[in-house]
């Protein structure tokens, strides 16, 4: 094990990012031309980076493995996007907003990311706004703010329910102005199969184009990974179908450290699963919880209709428990709140695995059509669904994976272990700690790509400037290249009895109920050893139909899932031997008698970072974590 | 629920195609369309063959990947949906469904009811932004914007890029799309600087890559999951006769 040095600048905390700028080193304009980046991933973080790399010079080869740059799963965030802006004179600030996510990532992020984010978040509505995104408006033409779960300040900027969207339709715009530009070469169709690493550096990668079949190598001075969160290894989840883990855990393999695995998001508000048909849980936005009240019946087994059941005999569960917060309780609070109502047989709907929204009170209060301006398109989306009307019915809503916090290990200027590889949004770890604050992936997200990573990118590239290209025949693109070769002639020439989607529903059950809500040591030691005998069977019993140059989406999906199976043991380990509850990561053996979460700061105030190794378990680094901005104390939200 | 289907199956671009029946016995009215493909496609695994290859990926009708015509209609039958937010309790128990791809020749099948929509993306690489660097922006309240400039640009902002409008046209336009990247940037103050340029350079990247001319059948309108307007069209055509006029 050793000490993880995250290079943190000097100084007080909101000088640290300034002093960092006036000191890195730059690449000048004319060599900028010179140099090439690859970046993949095409959401908010990539697609940001892309953008912003092309905007300063750098060759850009930007991959994704959708048909479009326009499709990454940021597109599907609906709530909003944080920002200290203080419009609404409300007592906002950036320190206000810092303190807000550390506290909601209950004291296990790095403060100084924190405060950079907070920071940050100023200048990124600016940018979103001269991009053209559609924010909402109020009468005078300034710019609408609403709250979000964690927070007692309105700083949310949101573009109806479709923020994601929105926000992205900029990014990809910056895109195609920097791909008419001829600065970046855009690769749609193609996935990342492996990274190339020559002496402890990243020199490029390998991808599959999705349509030929193709394998190809592509070198560049830099690598930027922008390929979200795993949390589809759950299989039912908010995430979208094609999420995966490879491209991270491909660099995990190859010497990036993995951080903080087990620190996965439940999200409160999801759709709950309606038969063993589901293949994914749709979101509906935290922001419903600003008029939405939560309840359960009072009476476990209770099952008359919703609107039978009067106020006296319900149990409007979050604001009883946490009266300061209410509906508004941060994410991991609210999503354990609804298990244990759930456990406790108050569940409610046709397989009794939710729990109500309710809109009565706020039609009343401020009648239909403030409702429907405010949440028009995800009631629709409700009905699309379930068939039910929302405004007469309560919604039912059940906890869904959302999020991972956890993700490859980066320093302040967001590189991970192995030079020259670079992680940005989700697939890094640093800025939400155990919990994330709702409306503050798109904000990480978009500042990682636009502010931080062209900035702490020409402090590792201005050393390089004299280095051509590593060859791509190069026996470091060999390796890889036949490796992932290999792969997928020995996922072909299985051909068992169970189809790739078996053994991904498999893993996510089993690590829903191992390494979900709640964890405990038994069910850790439980979530490992099925893993590992589904990942035997996996290799032994897999069926994969088509070949391997043509398309074939059995074949991608088992890809991804390979990786994953590997992931899923990881996670279980990190879980298993963080012993303490913190934010999402709620251990059954370290909680209050109240049922509240039981920190260990004495033990645990560190960063787990996992070290890869072909034989053996992995090897865990440690990143202390140090606070000197904030008193670190016990979060209450009563 | 039991269902007859009839599925587009085709190699590749240069390949011929056909309708293949297949037979699924065990659908649910509360599954997505695109779970039931999943079940057809587990079928075919089961037996041995290759999966009908379609695009999806979000499920939740705002990443625009999925679309097929299904019925003879883009995206099937519920009003203001893309492909995944259709679920089966839209059909009856023995219905014959037949699934094709979106069909245009700016739209290359590459299998099946997969097709190669990149078209769209060079039809917004020609213009369709506001070149504005992204450290370069001033602070954002200095740029009022009015509830209904606001809504109105967020109305056609809201495209999802899915094609089903192309689909549903007899002549393959791409007029409702193209246009509702032109009016939802002119329809806001930091979007109007351009707005000459960037609609016939956008307008001229349509024609280049193949799509028809628009005759004003309205079929877009009703087919589009986000439900758009042709009023954009017409604003576009109009910005387009401005700036041609020099306006």
């Amino acid at each position: 094990m050793t000490m993880l040095d995250a290079k943190i600048p000097n100084g007080p905390i909101e000088k640290k990012w300034s002093e960092y700028q006036a000191t890195c080193a730059l690449v000048n304009a004319a060599n900028r031309k010179k140099m090439t980046v690859i970046v993949i991933g095409s959401g908010l973080a990539g697609g940001g980076a892309a953008a912003a790399l092309g905007e300063l010079g750098y060759h850009v080869k930007l991959f994704c493995f959708h048909d479009s740059t326009r499709r990454a799963h940021s597109v599907a965030a609906q709530g909003g996007v944080n920002a200290a802006k203080n419009y609404q004179n409300d007592g906002d600030n950036v320190y206000r907003m810092f303190y807000d996510a550390i506290k909601g990532g209950d004291y296990r992020s790095r403060e100084a990311n924190v405060y950079r984010m907070a920071e940050l978040s100023v200048r990124l509505i600016d940018t979103c706004v001269a991009q053209g995104v559609p924010f909402a408006r109020e009468y005078g033409g300034s710019l609408g703010n609403r709250s979000f779960g964690g927070v007692q300040v309105e700083r949310t900027f949101y573009a109806q329910g479709q923020t994601g969207q929105q926000l992205l339709m900029g990014t990809n715009s910056a895109i195609a102005r920097q791909v008419k530009a001829g600065r970046i070469e855009r690769f749609s169709r193609h996935e990342m199969l492996d990274l190339v690493v020559k002496n402890g550096r990243a020199i490029g990668v390998i991808v599959r184009d999705a349509i030929t079949g193709e394998i190809e190598r592509h070198a560049a001075h830099a690598v930027v990974l922008g390929t979200g969160g795993y949390a589809k290894i759950y299989y039912l989840s908010t995430m979208a179908m094609g999420c995966n883990a490879t491209a991270a855990w491909k660099a995990h393999k190859r010497g990036a450290f993995l951080a903080n695995p087990s620190f996965v998001q439940v999200h409160p508000t999801s759709l709950p699963a309606l038969g063993k048909h589901q293949s994914k849980l749709t979101l509906m936005s935290e922001s419903l919880r600003n008029d939405g009240r939560i309840w359960v019946p009072a009476k476990s087994g209770d099952d008359r209709s919703p609107e039978k059941i009067p106020d006296s005999e319900r149990d409007y569960y979050l604001e009883r428990k946490y009266p300061a917060f209410g509906n508004l309780t941060p994410r991991d609070i609210a999503a354990r709140a609804a298990k244990e109502q759930i456990d406790a047989g108050h569940g409610v709907g046709p397989m009794r695995n939710a729990v109500f929204l309710d809109f009565r009170d706020a039609i009343a209060q401020h009648g239909r059509e403030i409702i429907q301006s405010r949440y028009g398109n995800l009631f629709g989306m409700y009905q699309k669904i379930t068939g039910i009307d929302a405004y007469v019915t309560p919604m039912l809503i059940a906890p869904s994976p959302h999020f991972t916090m956890g993700g490859l290990w980066v320093d302040y200027e967001l590189m991970t272990t192995i030079e020259g590889l670079y992680a940005c949004g989700e697939c890094n770890f640093a800025d939400h700690g155990s919990n994330r604050l709702g409306a503050n992936s798109l904000l990480q997200a978009c500042v990682d790509g636009y502010f931080i990573l062209p900035s702490t990118i020409g402090n590792f590239l201005s050393g390089r400037i004299k280095e051509p290209l590593y060859s791509t025949d190069d026996p470091e693109f060999d390796q890889a290249e036949s490796k992932a070769r290999e792969d997928i002639q020995k996922l072909l020439s299985i051909k068992g009895r169970q189809s790739v989607d078996y053994f991904h529903r498999t893993l996510g059950a089993t690590l829903w109920d191992c390494c979900g809500i709640s964890r405990s040591r038994e069910s850790l030691n439980r979530g490992i050893e099925q893993i590992r005998d589904l990942r035997e069977q996996f290799w032994s019993d897999v069926n994969i139909t088509g070949g391997a140059y043509e398309p074939n989406s059995e074949l991608e999906k088992a890809t991804r899932v390979m990786d994953f199976l590997e992931l899923g043991e990881l996670m279980c380990i990190d879980a298993l031997h963080r012993e303490e509850s913190c934010g999402a990561h709620f251990r059954e053996e370290y909680q209050t008698k109240e049922g509240e979460s039981l920190r260990n700061d004495e033990g645990f105030s560190y960063v787990s970072a996992w070290q890869h190794r072909a034989e053996g378990e992995p090897i865990l680094h440690k990143e202390p974590l140090s606070f000197e901005a904030v008193n670190v104390m016990t979060r209450n939200y009563k | 629920m039991e269902l007859n289907l009839r599925i587009w199956r085709q190699d590749g671009p240069d390949t011929p195609g056909q309708l293949v029946n297949y037979h699924l016995d065990n659908a649910d009215p509360g599954m997505s369309f695109l779970e039931m493909l999943d079940a057809v496609n587990e079928q075919l695994i089961n037996n041995g063959e290759r999966v009908i290859e379609f695009d999806h990926d979000c499920r939740e009708g705002i990443c625009g990947s999925c679309g097929m015509v299904i019925n003879g209609r883009p995206h099937g039958p519920a009003q203001g949906s893309s492909t995944c937010q259709l679920h089966m309790r839209s059909f009856q128990n023995g219905d014959q469904i037949t699934i094709e791809p979106f069909r245009a020749s700016a739209f290359p099948i590459i299998r099946d009811l997969k097709v190669d929509r990149s078209a769209f993306d060079r039809i917004i690489d020609s213009g369709g932004y506001i070149s504005t660097n992204i450290a370069a922006a001033p602070e954002a309240n200095s740029i009022l914007i009015s509830k209904d400039e606001a809504s109105n640009a967020f109305d056609a902002a809201a495209c999802i890029g899915c094609g089903a409008c192309v689909a549903s046209c007899k002549n393959a336009s791409a007029a409702l799309f193209t246009s509702a990247k032109v009016t939802h940037l002119v329809n806001l103050p930091q979007g109007k600087v351009e707005r000459s340029t960037r609609v016939v350079q956008m307008v001229d990247q349509m024609d280049t890559e193949g799509f028809g001319a628009c005759s004003f059948t309205e079929a877009c309108e009703a087919v589009c999951p986000q439900q758009i307007s042709v009023n954009h069209i017409a604003q576009m055509n109009w910005e387009y006769n401005r700036a041609k006029l020099g306006m």
